[in-house]
């Protein structure tokens, strides 16, 4: 029950975020995260935020992924 | 960067296959991961997962889905409330073809009652707001990735001063059922793929009991399919060294202690209390309930209905299948009569009950 | 119109209905003045087979990014036409209005009607106008019926499908539905979402031009999507067909609606798109020709019809993987897990 959609935050007002993805926006409660600046990448679930995404760590986790990529093709 | 397409990249997709199956090469025996969460479970059907793992690879599905877990008889009390003349059930689109002992909300509308899908919590509260003349009874289930939405909810109806707004809870916690699971001798259970959502609001750390007391390796995982298959091939790597340990493969948004907040909202709105599992029964501590404090909002407290005993259907194995036990294919009832347009458990109405998932996607 | 409202008396067929059709229906619709209307339309005779078809609207809200009920009644029917290969030549418009509905919403919705038309090129020459007491309708359903003239001896029916058939289709998915889903009441989505509505029947006729027999099925995927009318081929045509999911065209802003409401843009009603399964010797021509029009710019191949068989629809995934689709027993309905 976990449908979580990553959304840029556009802008903030009180604790409700307007969210953004491709163009398509919906707003979002702040209530359950701290230090959200517009810009940040969030998690949404059932029109919440349920926590701040790490871009740093993405491109980590990208990163790994690209390296299992090429040591397989280092093998061949 | 799209952090969806990012994480569906073919190319990257096929360098981590390689990986999985390099990796087991020469192995002569199965090992037996299994995710615990109904959105992995429809993620790894969606993108034709489990057919590119080697055969040394086998993925079962647990007790993931809020809905398939959910007893029937909560099912008959949401629909004896939706037959008051002057109630809204406000809930997820996921339960409303979910079948109760003779109805489902669908066929309640269909009658007459009126039933109000919406996508977050709030939007029930800004409905009962909008409308004092109805009670609005939002359903509460999910497991700690939604409860703390419900929590929220809540809080802003409390605020607001709400007199018609109340939460019919069926709230579940992880990893409970995981550690039930882990420790029957029926079950062999190598590595866990750990919920990706759930565990942002609880945190890795709370799968460390599940890797001190039964030695089952556990890696928190996203639901992109690439998530999916780093997930494997951490847990496969843990397996094939003998070690267990809780690793965080979804790092780019689940920390080891979680969101302190949500977990605190939850905290403050619900408390432990025992819970059934339809088709694993009953696991103590494994349920939310609303605290006294919200006495007002809780449904089942304010609202007084009569409801029908609660039936289950014979036959029906969802039980088995929850458990990771046996796979839809093995139940009699599968494709013939039990079907998405004649759903006898709710393994199959679910969006992404196990049944669902291999009826719509499997081959 | 002396009322600002729908009236009972305005479809009892007395003065108020009079009314009604001089001063609204008739010059919106037909142009023809009332004392020549008569109970039927009569047509010139046409040489070539004759395709008839008809469709009911009943979409809320009436108003949508993209168009509105008008166009969808218009365009709709001209659609099924143009699926058979048929040149759309007249249309036929009833009308059930609840009781109570603003004259200015119909006003606006028949000014759309007859724009449709015109765009389309076809001539609404018959209808009739009913009204039902508040709350029996939702405020408007429209009905059209469709006469075309087949002006070859081509078949184009969902079950012409043939091993070795591309799967083309003329643009982005899931647009229409997620345009209308957005507007709904609990959902309150704003974007860069627009329905797809369009007339089909010129696309046709390119197609048709540069194809010929090559031009296996021709189907429009409206309800239930794309995944929903391509099952129905497989099953009519009894064959087996694989879509490539890297090759579906979607839009960005639909991709993140159905994202947030956990739907398959697959299973999201369009309606200004057709699939198409063309013999594979004939698709760069098809393709150049659909191409060259502005409602098929976006044209595309999206899979292979790849055996004879039981009616298997498969999807090769974006990471390489096969899966099932099957029909869904109802509707999609949002979902958060």
């Amino acid at each position: 029950m976990c449908l979580g959609v990553p959304m840029q935050v556009k802008s903030i007002a009180d604790d409700v975020a307007v969210c953004e993805i491709d163009g398509v926006k919906r707003e979002a409660s702040l209530m359950m995260v701290d230090g959200i600046e517009v810009g940040d990448y969030v998690l949404i679930h059932a029109g919440f935020a349920i926590e701040k995404i790490d871009e740093d760590e993405a491109l980590l986790t990208l990163q790994a992924l690209r390296d299992a990529l090429d040591l397989g093709l280092g093998v061949e | 960067m799209n952090l969806t397409r990012a994480f569906r990249d073919p190319e990257l997709a096929r360098g981590q296959l390689s990986s999985i199956i390099r990796s087991v090469a020469g192995l002569d025996r199965t090992i037996t991961l299994m995710e615990v969460c109904g959105t992995h479970t429809m993620a790894i059907y969606q993108h034709g997962i489990r057919a590119l793992l080697p055969p040394q690879i086998r993925l079962i599905s647990g007790p993931g889905c809020p809905v398939c877990v959910t007893p029937v008889g909560y099912v008959d009390h949401a629909v004896a409330l939706a037959r008051r003349p002057d109630s809204v059930v406000a809930t997820f689109g996921d339960m409303v073809r979910v079948p109760g002992s003779s109805s489902s909300l669908l066929r309640e509308q269909a009658l007459g009652a009126h039933i109000h899908i919406v996508y977050s919590p709030l939007d029930a509260v800004t409905y009962a707001q909008a409308h004092p003349e109805v009670e609005v009874v939002f359903l509460g289930v999910g497991f700690e990735t939604t409860a703390p939405t419900v929590a929220g909810a809540v809080v802003v109806a409390q605020q607001k001063q709400l007199s018609n707004f109340s939460v019919l809870c069926s709230h579940k916690t992880m990893p409970g059922p995981m550690a039930a699971l882990a420790g029957d001798p029926e079950l062999q259970v190598d590595g866990y793929l750990c919920p990706a959502h759930v565990s942002a609001v609880i945190g890795a750390d709370a799968y460390r009991p599940l890797v001190d007391n039964f030695h089952v390796p556990c890696v928190v995982t996203g639901f992109e399919p690439l998530d999916v298959l780093q997930g494997v091939a951490m847990l496969v790597q843990q397996v094939l060294s003998g070690s267990a340990k809780v690793e965080i493969q979804y790092s780019r948004v689940v920390k080891a202690a979680g969101n302190q907040k949500a977990q605190a909202l939850l905290q403050q709105v619900f408390e432990p209390c025992d819970a059934r599992w339809r088709g694993i029964g009953d696991l103590p501590q494994s349920g939310l309930r609303l605290r006294p404090a919200f006495a007002a909002f809780d449904a089942a407290r304010k609202l007084t209905v009569s409801v029908e005993a609660p039936r289950e259907s014979p036959g029906c194995l969802c039980g088995e299948i929850l458990k990771g036990k046996v796979r839809p294919t093995d139940c009699p009832l599968f494709r013939n009569l039990c079907t998405p347009e004649n759903p006898v458990g709710a393994c199959m109405v679910s969006s992404e009950g196990t049944c669902a998932a291999e009826y719509k996607y499997g081959s | 119109m002396t009322s600002d409202i729908i009236l009972l008396g305005h479809g009892s067929g007395g003065t108020l209905s009079h009314q009604l059709l001089d001063e609204l229906i008739i010059p919106l619709l037909s142009g023809v003045p009332s004392r020549d209307q008569n109970d039927a339309a009569v047509l010139a005779p046409v040489a070539g087979r004759l395709a008839f078809t008809t469709d009911s609207y009943v979409v809320d809200p009436l108003f949508f990014p993209g168009g509105c009920i008008g166009d969808l009644a218009v365009y709709g029917t001209v659609n099924d036409l143009a699926m058979a290969g048929a040149t759309p030549l007249a249309l036929s418009v009833g009308l059930i209005l609840e009781e109570g509905l603003p004259v200015a919403v119909l006003q606006r919705v028949l000014e759309a009607m007859r724009d449709a038309a015109t765009a389309a090129g076809v001539g609404i020459v018959t209808g009739d106008t009913k009204v039902v007491p508040r709350g029996k309708a939702d405020k408007l359903f429209i009905n059209t019926a469709g006469i075309g003239v087949l002006e070859h001896d081509l078949s184009f029916s969902g079950s012409g499908a043939l091993p070795g058939d591309r799967v083309l289709i003329n643009g982005s998915i899931g647009d229409h539905g997620m345009a209308v889903l957005a507007c709904r009441e609990g959902l309150e989505l704003t974007g860069d979402l627009r329905s797809d509505c369009a007339p089909l029947h010129r696309l046709v006729a390119a197609m048709r031009s540069a194809g010929g027999a090559a031009l296996h099925v021709l189907r429009d995927p409206t309800r239930g999507g794309v995944a929903t009318t391509l099952k129905e081929i497989c099953l009519q045509s009894q064959v087996d067909l694989l879509l490539e999911e890297n090759a579906l065209p979607v839009r960005p802003a639909t991709a993140g609606a159905c994202a947030l409401l956990g739907l398959d843009p697959l299973f999201v009603a369009n309606e200004g798109k057709l699939l198409a399964c063309v013999a594979p010797d004939a698709v760069d021509a098809v393709l150049a020709a659909m191409r060259s029009l502005p409602e098929g710019a976006e044209s595309c191949c999206i899979g292979e019809v790849t055996a004879t068989g039981s009616g298997r629809l498969r999807l090769r995934t974006a990471i390489g993987g096969v899966r099932a689709i099957e029909m869904l027993a109802g509707e999609q309905l949002p979902r958060i897990c």
